[in-house]
């Protein structure tokens, strides 16, 4: 098992109202696990829509593997201008 | 010649300020008139005398001298003129960027008027555009201004952008902003992307080369609008992105500090954050 902690902005906060602003979530979850499936089948978020994922300050894909300590940020898309 | 005379006059008007030499704003328009010359030209004579003209003070302890002449010699196109284009281009006008390329083909409405810093009660139908070159006016009258009451389209923008030194993303609709971002990098220009939605923002610096957008995005359809949509952009977003937008355009034309290159700033008013994160890992380098 690895343990992570996910932060997720703005709208993205209502797949986790339990959490305060700001406040990151713990999980545990199989070795191996990509960001793909932390997203969709953990979090219930769709890789269609969100594509914004950062991992320790840095940007990866869906296919990342995630690995033990690992922060990873989760921000929606953004336009308005 | 010409010059050596105006030289001459300017550092006959000058005075001191400190352990430097000034010149007022009023007698660089006298000498404007005098001489025929644009403000711009006044200024920059000004300043390969070593005198400064006195409304740069407060800029010239970061940009420097030097800086301020690149400054006033360089081109910024702002390509949408809402929220976060009115909020850079006050900033730009400002800091004596000597001429501005404002491409935006709306007139106002009244629900501009709750963040787009060039919306009065007084202007509403006003083509942005041409509001825009009146308060330039109002700040700075050294500034060239140049008025595009268009659209941005693939077909238009290679031609409205080529003389620009560095393009200002302030547009609103994703697909768009992927559109410009092509154009700017086929033209070797830079470009400063910055979006908003609710109170969140971000930031970024795009050079010819870089992936950009798409290291956001991937290569897939991009959605036309985001976060925007549900949460609005209330008033202070836009002035706080293009804050940073303006910073980011004064740091790559005066060649100081480290633009956000390879770098997305991500702010979160709501939470009280703000990230950086690495958009590319440097393959074989």
């Amino acid at each position: 098992m690895i343990k992570i902690e996910v932060r997720l902005y703005a709208t993205l906060r209502r797949y986790r109202p339990e959490l305060e602003v700001g406040e990151p979530l713990s999980l545990n979850l199989e070795e191996g696990t990509t960001v793909e499936q932390l997203l969709e089948e953990e979090l219930g978020i769709s890789t269609e829509v969100v594509k914004t994922i950062f991992v320790n300050g840095v940007a990866q894909s869906p296919g990342y593997v995630l690995a033990d300590a690992d922060r990873v940020g989760i921000f929606p898309p953004v336009g308005g201008g | 010649m010409s010059k050596d005379r105006l030289r001459e006059r300017i550092k006959g008007l000058a005075e001191a300020e400190g352990n430097i030499e000034v010149i007022a704003l009023e007698k660089i328009k006298s000498l404007s008139s005098e001489f025929g010359l644009p403000p711009k030209e006044v200024e920059l004579a000004a300043l390969e005398a070593r005198v400064l003209p006195r409304r740069y003070l407060r800029n010239l302890g970061t940009v420097g001298w030097d800086g301020q002449a690149k400054l006033l010699r360089s081109t910024v196109a702002v390509v949408g003129l809402g929220g976060l284009g009115s909020n850079v281009l006050e900033a730009l006008a400002r800091m004596g960027v000597g001429r501005l390329l404002l491409i935006d083909g709306d007139a106002f409405v009244d629900h501009n008027l709750n963040r787009q810093t060039l919306a009065t009660e007084a202007n509403l139908n006003v083509s942005k555009v041409e509001a825009a070159k009146a308060r330039v006016a109002t700040i700075n009258s050294a500034v060239e201004v140049v008025t595009h009451a268009v659209e941005a389209t693939p077909d238009n923008l290679p031609r409205l952008l080529e003389s620009s030194n560095v393009v200002v993303d302030a547009l609103d609709r994703l697909p768009t902003r992927l559109m410009l971002q092509e154009t700017a990098q086929k033209l070797g220009i830079p470009l400063v992307h910055g979006a908003i939605g609710g109170m969140i923002g971000q930031v970024m610096t795009i050079f010819p080369g870089d992936e950009g957008l798409y290291a956001l995005y991937g290569r897939e359809e991009v959605p036309e609008r985001g976060i925007e949509v549900e949460r609005g952009c209330p008033t202070a977003t836009p002035m706080m992105v293009g804050a940073w937008q303006a910073q980011e355009v004064m740091k790559i034309l005066v060649g100081i500090g480290k633009p956000l290159c390879h770098r997305m700033l991500l702010m979160d008013a709501e939470a009280g954050t703000v990230d950086v994160i690495r958009l590319e890992t440097k393959k074989g380098m």
